[in-house]
């Protein structure tokens, strides 16, 4: 029933001389949300990083170990990254809407893979924004800058960008943490359709949301990935103290 | 004892004062003088008309035609060399390699080189080896490129312009979020799509107050032009890349010192430089109104 | 807060049928046979050549500003060259059928030596084309009449104060020796050329004194002004002046120190020259006040509002912030405005050709006539024959030039910036 999606084996990441990730190894399944929490720093945005290797366009970074997608490492050398990260979706914290029309947004992913048929396109238009949610409340605008949304559906319009090249992974850096509570819950909301569709990891600080969403949780702190497991037992019964102290709120 | 203290505060706080209002007093005086000695001659038909008795009378038409086909020909070589540069540094190259510091270094070396030294530049570069070059190879070693003219002046004009072009477009590149890339990059997009289709139409402005600044400073600079094309009085307007133009700056600059009525031609001179200055300002000031509304974006 | 949340597992299982209909039922969700995997060949690293091609030519593109500078060390240093290897030959006319290693060449090409192709040794042919070119350029005036025709002391003048022994001395009439360089007459046309930079040398310095003992100290008070005592409004409105006085061009400068300022200052002062380094002085500060201020702003703003916010904590007025902590804390800063500020003034041209009088004169007087390096150039070149002495001496003029503000630079540059860094960096982190 489950399928294995993502495999890490002895992740490790460094920033220059600085270890950021210290051999994390777990499993993350296809159609699940995998949930990244942990404090300010603990490296749970730079694994999140790594998984689409965003982290090599910062210089000086270097990677240990395998990050196996469906058995194969996509850290190898003979892996086009490009081509990688077209299968690999992914939301940032902050929305970043292009400073074009909204459907231009939606259309840059699969135009840059050579698809420049009108009707191609509309259609990828209608059906990314309707697999986020906000089809409906944009359908008329499409061309207005994606600059005029709201915060909440700039984040949503992101996701249907990112939704736009057809990827079977999304990753999620804490996706609703500038958003009010009513553009969060439909957030959540989109992301608990999704899964079933994709693989999803997020990174998130707020621990309801993780609890929420979520349906596997990893723990990270100081680089360290501490706890993994299903997520209600992290969140009721966890099996390091750490991760306890972390959940109660007695730090981070 | 506190009173004294007091008082040489306040002659020292007044001296500061008075260094600002100095300055702004002699720019506004330049500004008036300059006003009052152009009034009688500055009109529509004083830009539209050719110099006429000897340039004793007349418009200035041919030195603004000119002027304006030299900064054309200068930013369509100095823009795109300026922002591919600027792309280079912010996109490309690495903060603190060597490659990087010594571009940066090169750009602020070329920002504070004299003006005259570009001008001995192109004489010696684009005249007498690129010029005596095409010359012999195009025109049998007739004299045609090796001489002064519009395209080796504009340029020259473009190498001293290159550093504002570099600097302005390099902010404009800076002001795109960093997150406007991650997004491109993450949807699969390479390096060079998204700087063609993210980052080079984010910096659109930039661009645009850079080619206007150097524009600008390209229309007011005399010295680079003094022996690489621009003319004393030509008699018609230049109709090729050969051929040698008059220019605004130089006009001032020939008028006031080496024509024979320097006199009688004072309220043209003081024309010619308002028409300068109000150019200038133009320029730079729709360049700062771009920048402050980027800034507010 | 346990109790509050539905964990997804739960809610799964609670509606677990139309979860997996849903799934089984969205178009999206069916895995097509022929869609994307990861495998090793999907994924095969590709070769993108406009990816590499862009690369390759931006970076190319960027060396460019690397390529001017060593260019213009390269040209502008050729150009002078010549005057190094035709130290014993005879100058002038005789030159040219001295040195037909070169002049045979010229037709030839390029796979010649580099001094060689362009650079036109003054062979007759050559000498008519750097003739017409003149013609071209409409620039028939003969230098001396530079500057304002009533005050032309120029020739004259400097033969009465500068004759007899020491020229005779220095150069023998018609032989160009480098030694001539560090002769006290400048006088290249004339029956015997006289090459001697030393009236230059020290007109420029001239000026340059006192345009940067007029410049730096107002430049620096006003932006101290600036930074601590102007209140929000008067900054705003100090900064758009200065930028209007930055997009004065400097042939506006001059030209309103020629007309106006020269009368002036003349009427204010009394002296005799209306055109003198005093007045070129003055106009060349106003060229390198908006350097020197806004530089010296920048380095006044970038000192971390601790160090104020602690002298006033202790009880220091806002003056006595102001000048002994303010001011003291930019000084690598305010050194490199000042530096920067000197660059400019001495390599100015225009506002030395407008308002210096422009005669080459030795004096220690502030209110005589100078003529500086820059001007020079400025004003003999287009009427040189090109190739011959006085072209070369006037191009190893610019290469001082250039040597000069390029060395300024690398200093402002290196050291302060250096030591900026190291007094804030070190002291704050």
């Amino acid at each position: 029933m489950k399928e294995l999606k993502i495999e890490t084996r002895n992740l490790s990441f460094y920033y220059g001389n600085k270890l950021a990730l210290n051999s994390v190894s777990f499993n993350m399944y296809a159609n699940h949300v995998t949930a990244l929490i942990g404090p300010s720093g603990c490296g749970k945005s730079t694994f999140l990083r790594t998984l689409n290797r965003m982290n090599d366009l910062i210089p000086g970074t270097r990677v240990d170990g395998e990050i196996l997608i469906d058995g194969l490492n996509i850290y190898d050398k003979d892996i086009d990254v490009v081509n990688l990260r077209k299968k690999i979706g992914m939301v940032f914290q902050r929305s970043n809407p292009f400073a074009k029309s909204i459907y231009d947004n939606i259309t840059y992913g699969p135009k840059i893979n050579g698809i420049h048929k009108k009707e191609v396109l509309d259609e990828i238009v209608e059906s990314s924004l309707k697999k986020a949610a906000i089809w409906e409340e944009v359908k008329d605008r499409l061309d207005h800058s994606a600059l005029g949304l709201s915060g909440g559906q700039q984040q949503r319009l992101c996701i249907a960008r990112a939704l736009s090249v057809n990827p079977e992974i999304l990753l999620m850096d804490e996706p609703a943490s500038a958003l009010d509570p009513i553009s969060t819950g439909k957030i959540e909301e989109l992301i608990f359709e999704l899964k079933k569709t994709f693989t999803i990891i997020i990174v998130t600080h707020n621990m309801q949301q993780a609890a929420r969403v979520s349906d596997y949780t990893a723990f990270f702190y100081m680089g360290e990935m501490v706890e993994y497991g299903k997520t209600k037992k992290i969140f009721t019964t966890p099996d390091k103290k750490q991760t306890e102290e972390y959940i109660t709120g007695r730090f981070g | 004892m506190k009173t004294s203290k007091k008082i040489t505060g306040g002659l020292l706080i007044g001296i500061t004062g008075f260094s600002v209002f100095l300055i702004i007093a002699i720019l506004i005086f330049m500004l008036v003088m300059i006003i009052i000695g152009a009034k009688g001659e500055f009109s529509w038909k004083f830009i539209t008309q050719f110099p006429q008795n000897g340039m004793t009378q007349g418009g200035i038409f041919p030195a603004l035609f000119g002027t304006a086909l030299m900064v054309i020909i200068m930013s369509v070589a100095a823009v795109p060399f300026g922002t591919i540069t600027a792309i280079y540094l912010t996109e490309y190259a690495h903060e603190e390699s060597i490659i990087s510091k010594s571009i940066r270094f090169a750009v602020r070396t070329l920002a504070v080189v004299p003006s005259i030294i570009f001008g001995l530049f192109g004489l010696g570069f684009f005249i007498k080896f690129i010029g005596t070059g095409m010359d012999n190879m195009f025109n049998a070693g007739q004299l045609k490129w090796a001489q002064p003219n519009i395209l080796w002046a504009s340029l020259t004009m473009a190498l001293l312009t290159l550093p504002v072009v570099i600097v302005s477009v390099e902010e404009a590149i800076k002001s795109v979020p960093r997150e406007m890339r991650d997004a491109s990059l993450a949807l699969g997009a390479t390096k060079w799509q998204t700087i063609r289709k993210v980052v080079i139409p984010g910096a659109r402005s930039g661009i645009l107050t850079g080619t206007i600044l150097a524009i600008s400073r390209g229309a007011g600079e005399v010295a680079p032009i003094l022996f690489t094309g621009a003319a004393y009085y030509l008699a018609k307007l230049p109709t090729s890349l050969s051929d040698q133009f008059m220019s605004l700056g130089y006009h001032i600059y020939i008028m006031s010192t080496q024509s024979t009525n320097v006199d009688q031609t004072l309220p043209i001179q003081f024309a010619t430089t308002l028409v300068l200055l109000l150019l200038t300002f133009t320029l730079n000031l729709s360049a700062i109104l771009i920048r402050v509304r980027l800034r507010k974006k | 807060m346990d109790t509050k949340i539905i964990f997804p597992e739960d809610r799964e299982s609670l509606n677990l049928h139309e979860t997996e209909e849903s799934t089984a039922m969205d178009p999206q969700g069916q895995k097509d046979p022929n869609a994307f995997v990861f495998t090793k060949e999907s994924l095969k690293k590709k070769i993108r050549p406009s990816e590499f091609l862009s690369e390759k030519l931006i970076t190319g593109v960027a060396f460019l500003s690397i390529a001017i500078i060593v260019l213009i060390f390269f040209f502008v240093f050729r150009e002078a060259f010549p005057i190094f290897t035709q130290k014993e030959k005879k100058s002038e006319t005789q030159v040219t059928a001295v040195i037909p290693e070169k002049y045979g060449d010229t037709s030839s090409g390029n796979t010649v030596k580099p001094e060689q192709y362009g650079a036109e040794t003054p062979t007759p042919e050559n000498k008519e084309e750097g003739k017409t070119e003149i013609k071209n350029t409409g620039n028939v005036i003969k230098p001396e009449r530079y500057g304002v025709p009533e005050d032309s002391i120029q020739e004259s003048t400097g033969e009465e104060e500068y004759t007899g022994s020491e020229i005779s001395q220095l150069t023998p009439a018609e032989t160009f020796h480098l030694s001539s360089l560090f002769g006290k007459e400048w006088m290249p046309v004339s029956e015997r050329p006289r090459y001697g930079l030393i009236p230059l040398i020290v007109g420029t310095l001239k000026v340059t004194l006192i345009a940067i003992l007029f410049a730096a100290p107002l430049a620096i008070l006003a932006a101290l002004f600036s930074v601590a005592f102007a209140p929000h409004w008067l900054r705003e409105t100090i900064k758009p002046a200065i930028e209007m006085l930055a997009g004065f061009p400097s042939v506006v400068i001059g030209f309103f120190a020629l007309t106006i300022m020269a009368t002036a200052l003349q009427a204010v002062f009394g002296y005799e020259t209306r055109l003198n380094a005093f007045v070129g002085g003055i106009a060349m500060a106003l060229a390198a006040i908006p350097i020197i201020f806004t530089v010296t702003e920048d380095s006044m703003n970038a000192i971390p509002e601790t160090y104020s916010e602690a002298s006033l904590a202790l009880g220091a007025t806002r003056w006595q912030t102001a000048f002994f902590v303010v001011l003291p804390a930019a000084t690598p800063g305010i050194f490199a405005a000042v530096l920067l500020g000197i660059g400019r003034i001495f390599g100015e041209t225009m506002i030395a050709l407008m308002a210096t009088g422009n005669a080459a004169l030795l004096s220690a007087n502030p209110f005589e006539s100078v003529r500086t390096l820059a001007a020079t150039i400025g004003a003999e070149m287009a009427e040189v024959v090109f190739g011959d002495t006085h072209y070369s001496v006037l191009f190893l003029i610019g290469a001082l030039l250039f040597v000069f503000t390029f060395a300024l630079n690398a200093i402002a540059e290196f050291y302060v910036k250096g030591k900026l860094m190291k007094r804030f960096q070190g002291k704050l982190s």
